[in-house]
Formats: C-alpha cells, structure tokens, sequence
C-alpha cells in the first residue's frame, strides 16, 4: 500500500514538474478551489446551533437566552426553518417585539406548535 | 461617536474609569488597518529607512536609541504581540505598554477550554493561561485600545480567536463589538480540537461572512502543524495545502482576500540549518500564496526555558521575514517556554523585530536570493509535494475522507508517512451529528448571513423584516454585566487597590500585586546541586513559592547559571521612598554669560594607569555637544596621567578646574584617585580656589561627598551637566 502511493507520487511528480511555475500555481488552486467546492455546498445548504444562535444575537436577543430559545427550536424540530424564522413568527402571530417573543418561546412551548 | 478619553502618559490606566458606563460603550472605528508607509521612505534623526511606517506620537525606542536623537523607527510591517495573563484588568496594562513599545496588533489568548463551550460566556471570570472571551472583556479592553491609540498615534488591532463551537456567536460578537483581526481555521477545529468536522467547516462560513461583513482580518490556523508534528520542518507541504484549503474555503464563501492571512512560521532552529529548511519554504509559501497577506510568526516549537535562546532564533525568523516579507510580524514572548509570559517579555518580543527591522532596513536593495541553484529546486520540490497531496487527496475521495484517514499532521515528510497523523471520525467529535439541512423557506432575518436564505422578496436587506439588526442598530446590542459577581473583574479589583492606587508597592509578572520576581546567578555546583542551592537560596532570601525556571551548565563540574523566580512576601509603601532631588540645570545662557565673565578655563585627563579617552572627549569637545560648545578653554593633558600632573597644570595654567576621568574600577582604584586628587590639592593650598570633578562609567553622583570632590558624573554625562556643576560651584563660593 505504502509502495504504491510512493510510487503513484513519483508519477505525478514527474508530470510536475514538466509545468511552468505559473502552471504549477493555477494547478494548485484549482485543485483547492475543487476540493473545497462539496464542503461549500454543505454549508450552503445546512445550519447548525450555533449559527442560529448568532442569528438571534443579531436580531437583538441577549446569549442566554439565545442559547436556550435555539435549544427549544430544535426539540420542536424546527431549527431547518431557521431560528430567527421561528421567532419572528412568534412574534407576528403574538404581536409582540422580537426579544419578548424570545422569552415567550421559553415560558411556553406551545407557542411553537402550528407555526409553520 | 463621543472622542475617547485623553490618557495622561504620567498617569496609570484608569480601570475602574474604563469598566464605567460600558453598557453604552460602542467602538468609534471597525476593521483591520495596516500602518501607514510613505512610498519614499521615512527620515529619522541622521537616516534615511527604506521599510519603515510613520514614526509613533509617543513611544519609547530601543535602549541605544538614546545615542540616535531618540529615533524610534517603525517597522512598515504591523508588529503583533501575543497577551495571556487570564485577568482582563491586567492585559489592558500591558496592551499600553507593548503599544508604547511599537506593537499594533494585540492578541488576546483565550482561557483553556473555551473552544469547547457551547455558547459565549458573559462577564469577566478569572481565566486559565489566558482571559475568558466575553462582550464585557471585549468591550473594556477595545474601550481601553481606542484611548491608547490616541495616546500613541496609530490604530491598534485588538485581536481574538474565533474557533471551537460557537464559531458564528463568537463572529457576531467580535463584529458588533469591534475585534479588528481574528483566527478562524475550521481546520483547526478538527484537527487540534476534535470540533466534529462538517460542523466545524458549516460553522466557519458563517463565521467567515460575518468576519468580512466587520472587515476583521482573518489569521489561519496551519502553523499549528509545525508546533505539534515531531519534526515541525517535514510537514512543509502539508502546511501549504492547510493554508490552501483554508484560503480557497474563505475565498468561496465570500471573505475578501486583502482580509485573508496566512499563518506561517519558519519552522527550523539551530542547532539545525535553520535557512535551508525555512528560506525555501518562505519563497514557495509567498509565490503560491501572492494574493493574500503574510502573517510571519517566530517559532516555538523548539523554544525551552532560555530567553536568549529563543530571542536569537526570532531574530534569524525575523531576517526570513525580511528577505521575503511579511504584512504583519507577529512575535513570541522569549519566555513563553517556561511560563505564561510576563509583562516585560512582550516588550522584549517586539524589541527583537524592532532592533532587526531597523538593522536591516532595505535589505532587498542589497542583496537578492539567488534562485538559480538549490533555493530554486527546492521552492519547486515543496511546490510539487504540496499539489501531489491536494490531488491524492481529491482521489481519497475528498477532504473528508482524507481527515478520516489521518493524511493530516504526519511527521513524515510527504509523500512519506509516519502513521501519526491525527485521524477523526466524521460521525465523532465535539458538536457531532448537529448540523441540519436548511428546509426551503428557511429564514434568518439578518446581514452577513452565510447560504441559503429565503428572504421574502421586495426586501432590500434581509433584516428590514426586524427593522435592522444589531449590525446595522448597535443599539440593539444586548449588554450582560456579570452572571457571577464573585468572579468578577470588580472583586479582583478591590482585592489590587493598594497596588494600583493605595499606595503600596509589589513587584509583578503578570498581574497587580503578584509580587513576582526573578534572580539570576552563576552558583559553582554541578545540575542537581545548583537546582537545590536554587531554591535553598530563594527561600534564605524571603521569596515565596521559589522555583528554578532555567538552568544552563556551564561546565559539568565547575557550574551552572540558573534563574529562579519566587513571589515578594512584604508590601512598600511608596510615601516611603527616597526620590533623590533632580538637578536644575541652568539656562544654556546663563551658562554661557558666566564662563565668559570668568573666562572659565580647566585642565582634564584620563588618570592612572587608564588608556580610556572617549569619554572624556565627548565630555570637551564641541562635536559631541562637550563644555568647548558653553565657552570654556580645555588643556587636555591625555590618558593614564598622573593626579599630580594634573594639579601642577592647573597651577601653572591658573585653571578653576580640574576635570578627571577614571574608568577602571578594579579594587576600587577609582575611588582612590579621586580621593588623592581632593588630598592632593589640599596639600598644595589650592582645593578653596579650584573645582575638582570627576567622571567614568562606575563613578555616581553621590561619590562626590565621599571622596572630597565638588561633582562627581556617571554614565550618560553630558558636557552641559558639567559646565552646570561649575559655574554653581564658582556661585556657590562667591566667585561668580
């Protein structure tokens, strides 16, 4: 196994080092721009805790209970719509501002059902 | 935006001012910002520098500045320092002084195990090898950088890490509360932290887009390889495709690449070649990477416990910078091998760059690298090795994969392995199985937000739907004070009152009242029994808690040098200090009046058996700015002049003075030919009508009464002090 990549490497080493130093250079960032791409198109597509927790903190919402509103959106199973979604829903739905919303999430869950 | 306060460069730094009215605190300025470098150079005093930036309003120069009309000569590149005490109060303080000093970038080193705290922390907890990161730290700290950089005249970057699992909180943070530059590696995550690596890589894009939002410059993480491999220099290519995958993820998640850095160190030190491995390696780095900026950091890898041992290697790190470049030179405490660094030690990392800089200031004008010849094979062997990796990597069947496989952080020199690469499971880790898919009207009414987004349409920004966020309304900012006021600065505060305002005076290291010193010595016992007589002695002496931090054997039998540090147990009062009396020093006028009314005259010599003329020139002769320039007529007799030579010339030339100068010291012959110059005119019926004064390097001001002269100088004497002690004597004694 070990022969075969020492082997396989002086194979692409010979090919290399026929490039010109500009080639050399496009050659590398084109394989990092390619081996980036995936791992660009997962983050595209997918959120995390704490990504929406920094949503909340953006919308004006203390870390506290930013942390514990996202921890509630995610037991509801809505953390895919976006936490601030869920906020900002509650707070139409409840007429109220975006931070009380925060604190009405976290006095009663009920308030995340039928939302979506 | 309120000007901030005016520092007094006389007075401490007010904390407790600083902790005021933090609620409504909110940083004048935002971003990162590079120093300001005329394109033809800068003058200074009798120079002219080639990479120098604009000079500091106030700051303190090198220690041979003083012999340069105090220049201080600013590197064109911005200087980093690295500040880690754990107490927040303390980092402020010495953030000031390492400003003073040249240093624009302050880094801030987190407590142990905050990358792995699932949330911000508030307040301002006491830290562990550094501070926790908090909105109330950040705050006070950026508070206390925007009165500094006014007192200095240069921005200062204020600098943290935006890592571990709360990557995107902690961006947001730094970004509403105005961090100027920040690490933000998700490969670092994965690799040093065990951080789950697809939620470290979606983590950072948010991270990364909110950094650029802040114009935060974004620092790598790839360094790290070379400070954890066995053989830090092997893993070159590796740390070129770290740095490449980190730079193409920024890029591709739409970071600006002025505001992208590389993290890269010289990875050797002697005793091994250092250049053959780190010159090529800084090339091929600088070629590859022409689009972004360079952060040079000196090594530490194989830094122990001797300071000068690691100053010299940053010296030749600091010389790599320079045939190469560096957009920010960032520098190591010397003594960051043996203990979290103290105050002083940051000052001496910035001095290294400064005192280098300034050396070699236009070395590319001089000499070239020479690329025909072994440089040049090797640049484009590391070239080669590094795009080799990237494509097995790819046919491994991409990043992922590859971590799992533990490509990474392999000892070995690629494409040869070691099998110690750190692998991580893709299903393991901290913040494993977290991450989810975003649903198709998923939403985050904000700015800077990374990826899809369903923003309703007709919306110009996406948090016109909350009327703004906190990055468009810093009004909107939630502020928390303390979630324990035990834990606090303000505790901490009261319990350093008498150090900082009471009063009282310790020592310190790292923080008010900590009473730290150090004590250096040659003791002529062989390793054991030196460690032994170490702390024996420390603790003779009163020292707490003594411990030897460096020893060196001199010779296995005949010695060792070692440095203990140990706590001072007492408290002074400073009210108890004796401050000797400054001498006024006369209006040149005045002085130049009264050595021509007297048309002052005085003869001078080097006595003894003393061969020492310089300074005592420098003391007579006009060029250096000596008594000649205030009037006086010299009879300069030479070196190793008898006393009694002397006294005869003075007589014979009816002389008011009579100059010596006596450096050699050895069994205190100095003191001795001084007295025999005041016994001698004594007996000669003269010492009522002559001015006797004496100089030298181990000569002081106070000898004067002991050994029956009318002034006696030390080191720095100028002709001026001189002239002054004459003509007050000559007023003195009615004369005049």
């Amino acid at each position: 196994m070990t022969e075969d990549r020492i082997t396989r490497f002086e194979e692409r080493q010979k090919v290399l080092q026929e490039l010109s130093d500009a080639d050399l250079k496009a050659r590398f960032w084109q394989l990092c721009d390619q081996l980036v791409d995936p791992i660009v198109e997962l983050a595209r597509t997918h959120t995390s805790p704490s990504i929406e927790r920094s949503v909340l903190l953006r919308m004006g919402i203390d870390s506290i209970t930013a942390h514990a509103v996202v921890d509630r959106v995610l037991e509801a199973g809505l953390l895919g719509k976006g936490a601030g979604h869920v906020v900002l829903r509650v707070s139409r739905k409840h007429h109220v501002d975006i931070p009380t919303a925060a604190r009405t999430i976290l006095e009663d869950k009920a308030v995340l059902n039928d939302l979506f | 935006m309120k000007r901030p306060e005016k520092l007094d460069p006389n007075k401490k730094l007010d904390i407790e001012n600083i902790l005021e009215d933090l609620e409504h605190y909110h940083p004048p300025r935002k971003g990162w910002t590079w120093r300001e470098c005329p394109p033809n150079g800068v003058d200074m005093g009798p120079f002219h520098y080639h990479d120098m930036a604009e000079p500091l309003k106030n700051s303190l120069g090198l220690p041979a500045s003083k012999y340069f009309d105090h220049i201080d000569p600013q590197p064109k590149c911005v200087v980093t320092t690295e500040i880690a005490s754990g107490r927040f109060e303390d980092d402020i303080r010495r953030m000031r002084m390492a400003a003073w000093h040249g240093a624009d970038h302050l880094m801030v080193i987190r407590t142990t195990g905050q990358s792995h705290i699932d949330g911000l922390m508030e307040g301002t907890p006491e830290g562990v090898g550094g501070v926790p990161i908090t909105r109330k730290q950040i705050r006070a700290s950026r508070k206390a950088c925007d009165q500094i950089e006014e007192e200095v005249g240069r921005p200062l970057n204020f600098h943290s890490y935006v890592s571990g699992v709360a990557g995107p909180e902690v961006a947001v943070l730094f970004a509403e509360e105005g961090i100027n530059g920040a690490h933000q590696d998700p490969q670092y995550n994965v690799l040093y932290r065990n951080v789950n690596m697809y939620r470290s890589f979606v983590d950072a894009a948010e991270a990364k887009k909110v950094m650029n939002g802040a114009r935060i410059f974004q620092i790598d993480g790839a360094h790290n390889a070379n400070a954890t491999a066995k053989a830090g220099w092997l893993v070159m290519p590796e740390l070129m495709v770290q740095h490449g995958i980190n730079c193409a993820f920024s890029v591709a998640v739409g970071m600006d690449k002025e505001l992208i850095g590389l993290s890269t160190v010289p990875p050797n030190a002697p005793p091994a070649p250092k250049l053959w491995y780190d010159l090529p390696y800084a090339v091929a780095l600088r070629e590859l990477f022409s689009d972004f900026k360079m952060r040079a950091q000196q090594n530490t890898r194989y830094i122990e416990a001797d300071i000068e041992e690691a100053i010299r290697t940053h010296t030749i790190d600091t010389l790599i910078s320079m045939l190469t470049s560096a957009d920010i030179q960032s520098t190591i405490t010397p003594d960051e091998g043996r203990n979290v660094p103290w105050h002083y030690n940051n000052i001496r990392g910035v001095q290294t760059v400064k005192q280098t800089w300034a050396a070699l200031d236009g070395i590319k004008q001089l000499v070239e690298l020479k690329r025909e010849g072994p440089l040049g094979d090797m640049v484009r062997d590391l070239k080669v090795r590094a795009i080799a990796f990237l494509e097995e990597v790819i046919e491994s069947g991409g990043y992922f994969a590859a971590v799992e496989k533990g490509f990474f952080v392999d000892s070995a020199k690629y494409p040869e392995r070691n099998g110690d690469g750190i692998a991580r499971d893709g299903k393991g880790g901290v913040g494993a199985g977290t991450i989810v898919e975003r649903d198709t009207d998923y939403f985050a009414p904000v700015c800077d937000h990374f990826g899809y987004n369903n923003v309703p349409a007709g919306l110009q920004h996406a948090c016109d739907e909350i009327d703004g966020c906190t990055l468009c309304k810093p009004e909107k900012i939630v502020y928390i004070d303390e979630l324990d006021p035990e834990d606090s600065a303000e505790k901490r505060l009261e319990q350093t009152f008498a150090y900082r305002k009471g009063g009282m005076v310790k020592p310190e290291a790292e923080w008010a009242g900590d009473g730290t010193i150090l004590t250096q010595f040659f003791v002529p016992l062989p390793e054991d029994y030196a460690r032994a007589y170490g702390i024996e002695m420390a603790k003779k002496l009163g020292l707490i808690d003594p411990e030897v931090v460096n020893l060196q054997v001199m010779h296995p039998a005949e010695g060792c040098f070692i440095e203990v540090k140990g706590k001072v147990g007492f408290d002074v009062e400073l009210a108890s200090l004796k401050i000797p009396e400054k001498e006024v020093i006369l209006e040149e006028n005045v002085l130049r009046d009264a050595v021509k009314k007297v048309g002052l005259t005085v003869v001078a010599g080097t006595v003894g058996e003393d061969e020492h003329s310089v300074g005592l020139r420098e003391i007579l002769d006009i060029k250096h700015g000596g008594i000649e320039k205030y009037g006086v007529k010299y009879h300069y007799l030479g070196t190793s002049v008898p006393v009694s030579k002397l006294v005869d010339a003075a007589i014979e030339t009816g002389s008011h003075a009579i100059l010596i100068s006596t450096i050699i010291s050895h069994n205190d012959i100095h003191r001795a030919q001084m007295k025999k110059l005041a016994d001698l005119c004594m007996e000669r019926g003269i010492r009522d009508h002559i001015i006797l004064i004496a100089g030298g390097t181990q000569v002081s001001a106070d000898m004067a009464a002991e050994t029956g002269l009318d002034a006696t100088f030390g080191r720095g004497t100028k002709g001026i002090h001189v002239v002054n002690a004459i003509v007050k004597t000559l007023i003195k004694r009615g004369v005049y």
